[in-house]
């Protein structure tokens, strides 16, 4: 079995399973003022902490939430309703057309819903947001924009944003800036509070942490509306009685990307190049999605254009060969759709139906590509003979 | 002669599963005789709705995770197909277009040629699998000489040889009809999966056109070929109403005709005839859609195509009976002539033709020739 799928989920860190199970045998709610109120309090105060030193931020900015999703809706959602209510003309969203759905939906969603102008930037070849590109965006009118949100790095094609040049723009108009760093976090340096961003996202599950749980950090000058009401936990930013074993499970992971990030890039990175230069070698006009300098893309991302073959038929016949991998792009009821990374890009609409993308993880090994280097030629053959239905 | 659904050779099988009780079933005993089974949801709508409204159709989320539920049970790996568009081409726009030439088209044969044995089957083959599996009632025999005979099911009031009688040799050779040798009722089916655990046992029928979730297909016609208000007449050419459409009749209908004026004889009126250049309704009495004779084109056939006329006996419309024609190829054209009249026969269904319970082909009803002529 070649599980190739990371950036879908990655298996959970020892570590993080210990921490979590640990504290399933205890009780207390972290709102609670006795001892075991507090108990479960401190558990999550370290595990904030922990989180906030591995994300160069401080523990006041870690807000915790139910996921990257979550994350993301809160910080579009709610930093667009606060600036809007002490602007009323602030209601201009620029955004990567690149986006991952959490946030490309919420961010339709307020233009459908909440009357906002959603501007999309443009992105180059590899989906990347140019800084001159974003100030143009504002200059033609910087007093209208609510916020600008741009991923760190692209779940699907795995492009590197230049968020620091992007924040230094933003924040000499003072627009708040959100990144959505899912995929960044433990494969290249994080450094919140160097960042310059008002926003960032994380998750649990992309990191070897559990699944149902992730953050949303958020610059102490920042008070976005809430999406969830009720308790007034986290800042009364997010309110909801915290999850003490998800939230320990999480920090343990996060220390661990954190640590473990330089090892990250440089081996498991280097399979990556090995698993490019397999695919390459069988099949020759294979194209690679995303920016091919190592810098520019995350290590752990490969990503696959086949011309000629549907990518879901690739899917089956690696599948059937105990070869996990995606089509890289999201589904409606299981159905693939074009990618809007690659429309976004400039790729033709018939060839985004032909990609595969292969994210390796921290259980990844050279046994892997091998079995990718074996299956990946007779599969192209067979798939082209399918053709596009 | 062997049935091909207990060949012992494993074979690498697609299953079409559309979410319903029968394709699982089917799915199931086919893993079940050792063959190395994948299921396949096909995904027919562009738009598939969340919930299902109406009639069950097999084309909403619903149905895709039904089928993925089926697929788990049974332990087999499961994917969802885009088909959408072929199935707008091929099946949608033709019904459309069918109607609005004034014919009646069956949609279902109409998928099974172009969707499920083609355009499925096709990628299917490409990919590695030996044959598709559907749900169907129908038996496939393997003939001494390695040629394929589709049969009735063994039980005639499942039987859906009908809709598949526009299948050839070559689409046979890779069809699997795990259901066809079944002799047990609905219910058993149903016990079967309950027995097997898919949670599909309970699952109500489909009898509704499957891209029409509401089952109104006036309206679903309406939208797309809009409004066109002409004139209902008598076999007189006495205007006795109005309608909104030629399109939306079928030959032999009886209601929703909305005719004012009451006949002459006090006795029901009919659709006689649909006119689509004039835009005209032609009613009258039930005698005057008695048939004596039809010609039908595009046949295809189960084998060889037979020489000279023959006898047979034919079904010309699914859930219809059985009658017996004489039938002959004439420059690609079927003739047709019945021993005993028969009502209500619309051209754009097809006429499929049996010689005991084998399917020998089928062709698509161009013109028919009435016992009384309309004036």
């Amino acid at each position: 079995m070649a599980y190739l799928d990371h950036a879908a989920t990655t298996p959970m860190l020892p570590e993080a399973v210990e921490a979590m199970t640990a504290q399933f045998a205890v009780t207390g709610n972290a709102s609670s003022l006795h001892a075991a109120g507090r108990r479960a309090r401190r558990t999550v105060e370290e595990s904030r902490e922990t989180l906030a030193d591995a994300l160069g931020a401080r523990p006041s900015e870690v807000v915790f939430t139910s996921g990257g999703t979550e994350a993301d809706n809160l910080a579009v959602k709610g930093l667009y309703w606060s600036r809007r209510d002490a602007g009323p003309d602030r209601t201009r969203i620029l955004a990567s057309p690149v986006e991952h759905h959490a946030v490309l939906d919420a961010v339709d969603w307020l233009g459908e819903h909440e009357g906002a102008t959603v501007e999309y930037l443009p992105v180059d070849r590899y989906g990347r947001v140019r800084p001159e590109a974003l100030r143009e965006a504002i200059e033609r009118n910087p007093h209208d924009v609510a916020l600008v949100t741009v991923m760190w790095a692209n779940n699907e094609i795995g492009t590197i944003m230049p968020i620091r040049e992007l924040a230094n723009v933003t924040a000499e108009f003072g627009i708040p800036l959100h990144a959505d760093a899912v995929q960044a976090f433990g494969q290249v340096p994080v450094d919140f509070g160097a960042s310059g961003l008002a926003a960032m996202t994380v998750s649990g599950h992309k990191i070897g942490g559990p699944y149902g749980i992730g953050a949303l950090l958020l610059g102490r000058a920042y008070s976005p509306v809430p999406v969830l009401h009720g308790g007034g936990q986290e800042r009364h930013v997010r309110s909801g009685t915290l999850d003490v074993p998800a939230v320990a499970a999480f920090a343990a992971a996060g220390r661990i990307a954190a640590e473990r990030r330089e090892w990250f890039a440089r081996e498991i990175g280097g399979l990556r190049d090995d698993l490019v230069d397999a695919v390459r070698t069988a099949v020759p006009d294979v194209i690679l999605g995303g920016d091919p300098a190592r810098g520019g893309r995350l290590p752990a991302n490969a990503h696959f254009t086949f011309p000629g073959c549907e990518g879901d038929s690739l899917l089956l016949l690696l599948d059937a060969q105990g070869i996990e991998c995606s089509t890289g792009s999201a589904c409606t009821a299981g159905v693939a759709q074009p990618s809007h990374v690659l429309l976004a890009t400039g790729t033709d609409p018939d060839l985004a139906r032909g990609t595969l993308r292969f994210s390796l993880g921290h259980t990844s090994t050279q046994a892997d590509v091998v079995a990718v280097a074996k299956a990946i030629g007779p599969a192209v053959e067979r798939a082209r003979t399918a053709g596009l239905t | 002669m062997t049935e091909t659904s207990q060949r012992p050779r494993p074979l690498r099988v697609l299953a079409a599963m559309s979410g319903g009780v029968d394709s699982a079933v089917a799915a199931a005993r086919a893993a079940e005789a050792g063959h190395d089974v994948t299921g396949v949801h096909l995904a027919l709508s562009a738009n598939p709705q969340s919930f299902r409204t109406g009639a069950r159709g097999c084309c909403t989320i619903e149905d895709s995770r039904d089928a993925r539920r089926a697929a788990d049970v049974i332990g087999i790996p499961f994917y969802v197909w885009d088909l959408a568009e072929r199935f707008r081409e091929d099946v949608v726009d033709d019904f459309v277009a069918e109607y609005e030439a004034g014919r009646t088209p069956n949609p279902c044969l109409r998928c099974n040629e172009k969707i499920k044995f083609a355009a499925l089957l096709d990628k299917a083959l490409a990919l590695g699998f030996d044959a598709v599996c559907t749900g169907h009632y129908a038996k496939v025999l393997v003939n001494e000489d390695g040629t394929r005979e589709l049969h009735r099911a063994s039980d005639m009031a499942k039987d859906q040889s009908y809709v598949l009688g526009v299948l050839d040799d070559r689409q046979l050779a890779h069809a699997l009809f795990p259901l066809g040798d079944t002799l047990t009722t609905k219910d058993e089916i149903r016990a079967e999966a309950e027995r097997r655990g898919l949670a599909v046992a309970k699952k109500p029928d489909s009898h509704d056109i499957c891209f029409i979730a509401d089952g109104d297909t006036q309206g679903f016609l309406a939208k797309r070929l809009g409004k066109a208000e002409g004139d209902i007449v008598d076999e007189s050419g006495a205007v006795v109403g109005s309608h909104e459409g030629a399109y939306g009749f079928t030959i032999g209908q009886r209601k929703g005709l909305r005719i004012g004026t009451p006949a002459p004889d006090g006795k029901p009126r009919y659709v006689l005839d649909i006119s689509p250049v004039n835009n005209t309704v032609t009613v009258g009495p039930v005698a005057a859609l008695d048939v004596s004779a039809l010609t039908a084109v595009k046949p295809r056939w189960c084998g060889t195509a037979p020489t000279g006329p023959g006898t047979y006996t034919a079904q010309l419309r699914a859930h219809g009976g059985e009658t017996e024609v004489r039938a002959e190829l004439l420059d690609g054209t079927l003739e047709v002539t019945f021993t005993e009249p028969v009502r209500g026969v619309a051209p754009g269904q097809a006429i499929v033709l049996y010689d005991g319970t084998r399917v020998v082909g089928s062709a698509t009803i161009a013109t028919t020739q009435r016992v009384t002529a309309p004036a």
